[in-house]
């Protein structure tokens, strides 16, 4: 792909854009701190350049029946090199903590046999209803408390709130995952504040707790933002895989995180009302209207 | 035959029908897929020896792109 050979190319050292190269979720080490989703692509191998240009080492997949009639023979797993990603099972399409349990032991033993290291985690997803996609509160606690009894190391998508946050980190979710907006909509961030209460909850007496902002994402500058923010990772599928061009803005989310993740370690400027000047008082040969 | 119920779905089999028989004629490469049978998990080294009998409910799944 011509986009590939862009010339914005970066050196392998801010390969995950900043100085503590690596996002660690419980036992877990990724190099790039961009999980990305493989669904929604008009082709597999769309898929497969989109997840390449992304610059991620981790992928999201979800748990289906197996066709019985009309089957492509081709199998999501012939796209993608599990040398290089470490697979994320997630329990998307789940509406109570008992389909979510059983989806996610299905996962693990699907990833197991393939001897991927994503078998011992889930992305925990329980959702109150189809329209909206907000994650069942209730539901998603009970489910995350169920799995982390049976040593799953779980990443909890969850609202904004502060709240339902540091109450599934407490039942010993390794990551939690706020949404920025609702699965797919492209909103963005919405509630900004809300994200950095969670974060200074979650991170008060661990710094390095990982908090990944899930859902939401419309474009580059949204995946930024949850970055300035102080976010250590996000999670995206749908702002790639339903753009015009997926593979460019893969590659556009690779910089947007390596842009944000930069700015939010070198600290920005305070906002302030009035401006102040760049260029030096002393030495102006004009005269000031007042 | 028996009847068993395949990914929501009812099917009539032979008899004494394994688990690798059911996969193998029904095309699905165990390599991909995980196997519950009756709401408990199948481990793959049990698919040869585990005979599906009347009513069971099994479910076969696999990977698919997802967010």
């Amino acid at each position: 792909m011509v986009v590939a050979d862009m010339p914005l190319v970066t050196t392998p050292s801010f390969s995950s854009g900043g100085d503590d190269e690596t996002l660690k979720i419980g036992t877990h080490v990724l190099r790039s701190r961009l999980i990305v989703g493989t669904g929604k692509y008009d082709t597999l191998q769309l898929m497969k350049e989109s997840l390449d240009a992304s610059g991620s080492d981790c992928v999201t997949v979800a748990v289906r029946r197996e066709k019985l009639y009309d089957r492509e023979g081709k199998n999501l797993l012939d796209y993608i090199d599990l040398a290089r990603f470490t697979l994320l099972p997630n329990t998307a399409g789940c509406y109570n903590a008992i389909d979510a349990v059983r989806v996610a032991r299905l996962g693990r033993e699907i990833l197991k046999s393939l001897e991927n290291p994503g078998a011992d985690w889930v992305k925990l997803e329980v959702l109150g209803d189809s329209k909206s996609m907000l994650p069942d509160p209730i539901a998603t606690l009970e489910a995350c408390k169920r799995l982390v009894d049976e040593a799953f190391q779980v990443l909890c998508y969850t609202s904004d709130d502060p709240i339902m946050a540091v109450r599934l980190k407490a039942a010993g979710a390794v990551s939690v995952m706020p949404a920025g907006s609702p699965i797919g909509s492209g909103q963005g961030i919405l509630n900004p504040n809300n994200l950095r209460i969670i974060l200074e909850y979650l991170k008060s007496d661990d710094p390095t707790y990982p908090v990944i902002v899930d859902a939401g994402v419309g474009t580059a500058s949204d995946v930024s933002m949850a970055f300035e923010l102080g976010a250590d990772g996000v999670l995206l599928n749908t702002a790639i895989a339903h753009a015009r061009k997926p593979v460019s803005m893969a590659l556009a989310m690779k910089h947007a995180t390596i842009a944000g993740r930069l700015a939010h370690q070198a600290g920005r400027i305070p906002r302030r009302l009035y401006a102040t000047a760049s260029s030096p008082e002393e030495g102006l040969i004009t005269s000031r209207p007042w | 035959m028996i009847t068993i119920e395949f990914n929501g779905e009812k099917r009539q089999i032979d008899e004494k029908s394994t688990i690798v028989d059911l996969l193998r004629s029904s095309k699905v490469e165990s390599r991909f897929c995980a196997v519950e049978l009756n709401l408990e998990i199948v481990s793959k080294e049990r698919y040869e020896t585990t005979c599906l009998v009347n009513d069971d409910k099994i479910e076969v799944v696999t990977l698919v792109g997802g967010g």
